[in-house]
């Protein structure tokens, strides 16, 4: 006879003491996922700023927004993008990621780890605090002296822009500390330098980047700091400093900054083609130096942000012929995806689409940097609506599309559910169409003589179509970010159990539990080759034999 | 884009600043290099598309040709190729020696060096001061002769006709902050940084008007701070200049309005050469009427918007240094009857 047994109900921990795990918690996954929270819930603030500055450019001497509120929210949007949303979500996703991929337990210093994400979101937080003081700092979001002076930018609003800069580099900075000291000391047996996945590889290198990058933007902002708060005269041409010198300390941060941003995307491009491909990465040992070509020549290329400063003919040959060698590194790239995507057996879920995604547009985006390298069409070109249409192609469709591609193919692993792929499809179109429809017409409106960052523009310019399909298309993408949100919360919920190792594949991260324990594998594992799964799933013909 | 960009050539609106459609020589050296190398991108970005696309379709899932994915063979897994990286490295190297060779050309030609004008020259020498948010223009040097006039926001540079050269060699100089003076259909930008003094020039043989504005931003205004390059026919500019180089009229009619013009703290910060208003603040009112605009390209320099700006710049220009100086209608209307007399 049976008898009804009574389940014991699972004690839920009270909320309280889950907010103190995740407050205080060390472990790399769970930093990892409040790093892609935060900066979600920043991309959704820069985003609405973005709706702001479309919805004001869509006719011609509008007075829907007054100018001092858009050159604000102007300058929030794109502090918030690169500071606070691109930075914090590609570090999040590596701090959850290379651990696993190396077959580590945590990263190297797990308090430091900790530290990096609370100061990337106070930073945040203060830099938004801005607003407290009657509006936020209206300087742009690379602040060239001497606007952000006292003199010209008189409320304190500048100054918290500063302090929250200096606070989230903190946090940038030792998030690459550890990491770059993770994949150095914590890779398992018999993972070489040179059989490290092509992911952990390269937000390797864009974390080798943000250790040269960001001192000097922080060196930079204490100067401007010292000028604005004790009157030192650092960009102050009437007391003898020089704005000058901060174009170009701003932009020895500012151009690899770029590179550190494109080049996790890269990793995580490089990752999900080939597994969607099904076939290995065509040209390994090309891809891995190329990466290094990317990281060291970023350095050399800061220049072509200030063409039009009226440097010597020869500095503007000489930056101009730099900035097209990074082509060669990024062109090997391209083709080598290429390669891997031919003869492959694609499978068109998701991640790959983002992945094609990315490749049709990160294209554009690289040659219409050719165009703006090219010095002579950069004084046309340079601060007109083609950059800004240039390296939003860059930023959305290369890191932006790669991230995604990246989100989905480690969403099982994160969560342990599968997302909804028609939600993902839905995503997918509405962001590339939308897109298309923003960022294009903004290369005409450029060459039709139409300057950035201005809040309106005069009616016989000829500008208004394309600023209305601009807007047009920023209303098309902004749906497609909260569908990706949408997404993520409701597949925690509704998704199908996803399976350890959902897409068949090799590198490490799929050889554990999903999501994973909090020591990540029982055991450490042992490696031969750069795709360590596939040798266990082709005991065969292992990779190790041609490595 | 390409699509894009020829249809950006296309696109007639009711003024044109398009880069494809230059009037001067540098601003043609860059159109013609543009031409160039949207060929060699575009044959780049054909090449790659063309491989991407026809992957996709070639390899792409097909149920019936072989079983799902994950439980039959995988395809034969290539490791790489050396002799196809290497061609693949090496030929966009060659590409971009070539453009290297190409640009450094171009740039020569169109930063030239304003102490050499071309044989035969009558060279215009104009100091350009940017200000939050117009344009100072101080007239240096025109064909050998001293000038030393300023006015302000719309700049008038002779045509060249008839086999002599007249070019433009603007000294860039700027007030305040950092500004970018540019014109697209005569030339690329260059800054105004302060601390820092830029070279920039353009010469047309056409007559016309030509439209930009200051690209850097530069702080509220920076979409209002206009520029309008008059390029007359010598006979023109020479009435222009001859004009310019005089005192302000004192008409003797408007005695009363000069007074409250002179009595108010207009003065402190404008300028109407031979009496009291010396201020180097603000743009030089000495010959105003010879504008077509007010407000840096704003509003047409009409009684009516004059009138307007004078009662309260910051309705027609919110965030403008001017402020409203509460005046009363009867001094407002004495001020315009005086300042509508400087021709």
């Amino acid at each position: 006879m049976a008898t009804a047994i009574e389940e014991p109900a699972l004690e839920r921990p009270a909320w309280s003491a889950t907010l103190h795990e995740w407050i205080t918690t060390v472990d790399h996954k769970k930093i990892g996922i409040m790093y892609i929270l935060v900066a979600l819930v920043f991309l959704v603030i820069g985003g609405a700023e973005a709706m702001v500055m479309r919805f004001q450019l869509l006719w011609a001497e509008s007075k829907a927004v007054p100018p001092d509120f858009f050159n604000q929210v102007m300058t929030m949007h794109g502090t918030t993008m690169i500071f606070f949303a691109a930075m914090p979500i590609l570090a999040g996703v590596a701090n959850y990621i290379v651990p696993l991929q190396i077959g580590a337990r945590d990263m190297a210093f797990p308090r430091l780890n900790a530290l990096g994400l609370w100061a990337t979101l106070f930073g945040g937080v203060l830099a938004y605090f801005s607003f407290a003081t009657g509006g936020a700092p209206a300087i742009g979001w690379f602040a060239y002296a001497p606007l952000t002076e006292r003199a010209f930018a008189r409320s304190a609003a500048t100054d918290f822009w500063i302090i929250g800069l200096l606070v989230s580099g903190v946090g940038s900075l030792s998030g690459a500390v550890n990491l770059v000291t993770t994949v150095l000391t914590l890779r398992c047996p018999g993972m070489t330098l040179r059989k490290i996945p092509l992911y952990t590889w390269m937000a390797f290198w864009a974390n080798v980047q943000i250790l040269f990058a960001i001192p000097p933007l922080t060196a930079s902002l204490i100067m401007l700091l010292f000028d604005r708060l004790l009157g030192a005269h650092f960009f102050d041409a009437q007391a003898g400093g020089s704005p000058y010198l901060w174009q170009h300390l701003f932009w020895f941060f500012g151009h690899p900054e770029v590179y550190i941003l494109v080049l996790p995307a890269f990793g995580m491009v490089s990752d999900v083609i080939p597994v969607f491909s099904r076939k290995v990465i065509f040209g390994y040992e090309f891809m891995a130096v190329a990466t290094i070509a990317i990281a060291f020549v970023s350095f050399g290329v800061w220049a072509h942000h200030m063409f039009c400063v009226g440097m010597t003919r020869p500095a503007d040959v000489y930056f101009a012929a730099a900035s097209l060698v990074v082509g060669i590194p990024t062109g090997i790239k391209v083709f080598n995806w290429l390669a891997t995507v031919y003869g492959g057996h694609l499978r068109m879920a998701a991640p790959m689409l983002f992945c094609f995604g990315f490749l049709s547009m990160f294209v554009i985006g690289g040659l219409t940097g050719i165009m703006l390298a090219v010095t002579p069409m950069n004084f046309q070109l340079s601060d007109s609506y083609f950059v800004v249409g240039h390296f939003h192609w860059v930023i959305i469709g290369g890191i932006l599309m790669g991230l995604f591609a990246g989100l989905y193919y480690w969403y099982p692993k994160i969560t342990g559910r599968m997302y909804s792929e028609r939600l993902a499809r839905w995503q997918f179109w509405l962001l590339l169409i939308g897109f298309l429809l923003t960022f294009g017409p903004m290369h005409v409106s450029g060459m039709l003589g139409m300057p950035r960052r201005i809040y309106t523009y005069p009616v016989d310019r000829g500008w208004e179509l394309w600023n209305q399909l601009s807007s047009l298309g920023a209303f098309i993408q902004a749906p497609s970010y909260l569908i990706f949100v949408w997404n993520v919360i409701i597949s925690l919920k509704k998704g199908q159990p996803a399976g350890d190792d959902p897409w068949d594949g090799w590198t490490l991260e799929w050889a554990t539990t999903s999501p994973p324990p909090s020591y990540n594998f029982e055991t450490i594992p042992t490696v031969r080759s750069r795709r360590p799964l596939w040798d266990l799933k082709h005991p065969d013909d292992p990779d190790w034999k041609y490595e | 884009m390409v699509g894009f960009i020829l249809l950006a050539d296309g696109v007639s609106g009711a003024q044109n600043l398009s880069i494809f459609d230059p009037a001067s020589p540098s601003a043609e050296s860059i159109r013609a290099l543009f031409i160039l190398v949207l060929a060699v991108t575009g044959a780049i970005f054909l090449l790659v598309e063309g491989v991407l696309i026809y992957s996709i379709i070639r390899f792409r899932p097909r149920a019936a040709a072989r079983p799902a994915a994950g439980e039959g063979t995988e395809p034969p897994q290539v490791y790489g190729s050396m002799p196809i990286e290497i061609a693949w490295t090496a030929a966009p190297g060659l590409i971009v020696f070539l453009l290297a060779l190409i640009l450094t050309r171009a740039e020569y030609e169109v930063r030239v060096n304003p102490d050499n004008p071309p044989p035969g020259a009558k060279p215009l020498y104009v100091t350009v001061i940017g200000h939050q948010w117009w344009w100072e223009y101080v007239y240096e040097k025109y064909d050998g002769r001293q000038l030393g006039f300023i006015t302000a926001n719309e700049l008038h540079i002779p045509v060249s006709e008839d086999g002599v050269p007249r070019p433009a060699y603007l000294t860039l100089l700027s007030a305040d902050v950092c500004h970018s003076l540019w014109v697209p259909r005569l030339a690329g930008k260059t800054d105004l940084i302060p601390g820092r003094t830029n070279q920039m020039w353009f010469q047309s043989s056409e007559v016309d008007l030509y439209l930009g504005q200051c690209a850097e931003y530069c702080g509220t205004q920076h979409a209002h701070m206009l520029l309008r390059v008059n390029v007359d026919s010598v006979a023109q500019f020479q009435a222009w200049l001859d004009n310019q180089a005089k005192p302000a009229v004192d008409d003797i009619a408007v005695r009363e309005g000069r007074d409250a013009f002179l009595s108010q703290s207009c003065i402190n910060c404008h300028r109407v050469r031979g009496t009291r208003a010396k201020g180097t603040y603000a743009p030089d009112l000495t010959h105003l009427m010879s504008r077509q605009t007010l407000a840096s390209g704003m509003v047409p320099n009409t009684r009516d918007e004059l009138r307007k700006w004078v009662a309260n710049p910051q309705q027609v220009k919110p965030g403008c240094l001017m402020p409203a100086f509460g005046l009363s209608e009867r001094q407002v209307d004495l001020i315009i009857s005086y300042l509508t007399t400087l021709n």
